[in-house]
């Protein structure tokens, strides 16, 4: 395994912790937040703060460098501007979002718990991912 | 709208944001790479170039809450959705994150911390989706 490969399984580790430990793999929880009309748990918005927060303060820092500890070169999103695929395709998510309660970081990690319909639910997504990429264009 | 105190982890959800925060901060500090999980699917399913750090970035990913595990005991999960509903739940993700070029770690982390308007614009329009979905589920 070269070095990228093994400091891309450990940054995965720290996320997936982090992701278990922030409750972010229990899907009740997930709808919990969305449900702000009725019994709101507000918890995922202290994830963003945390997240938000460290990464706020930290890509800037990263940014002094010339380049990444084990690549060429930073790669930075080269898109700006608001556009319809973006916001057709975040509502489609957000529709499969509320459905599941499994967003795609924690429906990857939750596999670890060996739960066959969560085994479903990221199949179904991979199948997703591929049609989305084909039909791109077409928005 | 009254508050689920019961349910609320305010310092659990705090820090396990804190470390989402930190691996997106290392992954690109290390790699270069925007912790985007819809996107470092599609491309390790796809293939091409850069598919070796994708797959073990998801191998580490599903090691971390087996870490968890081993540490903590147990985590809480409970499915909301029947099996058909999850299938319709995934490709509904799968697409609507291939289209809008992201998902909640890549626009919702990554991208508002660097202020990006089209991360902006993404998770304002995903978790409103999320929340008119739920509360119509929340009628049957």
């Amino acid at each position: 395994m070269n070095k990228a490969s093994v400091s891309a399984l450990f940054i995965g580790l720290i996320f997936g912790f982090g992701l278990a430990l922030a409750g972010m793999l229990n899907p009740a929880k997930v709808q919990g937040f969305l449900d702000i009309t009725r019994l709101w748990d507000p918890s995922l918005a202290f994830v963003m703060v945390g997240g938000i927060g460290v990464a706020a303060i930290g890509f800037p820092l990263v940014k002094h460098r010339q380049n990444p500890v084990l690549e060429e070169r930073f790669h930075f999103p080269d898109l700006v501007k608001l556009d319809r695929p973006l916001l057709i395709g975040a509502a489609f998510f957000g529709v499969g979002w509320g459905l599941g309660g499994l967003c795609p970081g924690p429906a990857v990690a939750v596999l670890s718990l060996a739960f066959w319909p969560v085994v479903i639910f990221v199949v179904f997504m991979g199948i997703g991912l591929i049609a989305g990429q084909k039909l791109k264009a077409k928005f | 709208m009254h508050i689920d105190w019961a349910n609320f982890t305010a310092i659990e959800s705090t820090l396990g944001g804190v470390l989402i925060g930190l691996a997106a901060v290392l992954l690109m500090a290390f790699n270069g790479r925007i912790m985007g999980v819809s996107g470092i699917a599609s491309a390790a399913i796809t293939g091409g170039a850069g598919r070796s750090w994708r797959i073990a970035f998801l191998i580490g990913t599903i090691l971390g809450p087996v870490v968890y595990l081993l540490a903590f005991g147990t985590i809480e999960m409970v499915m909301v959705a029947s099996l058909p509903l999850l299938a319709v739940a995934g490709l509904l993700v799968g697409f609507g994150t291939a289209i809008g070029s992201g998902c909640t770690s890549g626009h919702g982390i990554c991208g508002i911390s660097r202020f990006s308007v089209r991360s902006i614009g993404a998770t304002v329009t995903f978790v409103a989706a999320g929340m008119v979905t739920v509360f119509i589920i929340g009628l049957f």
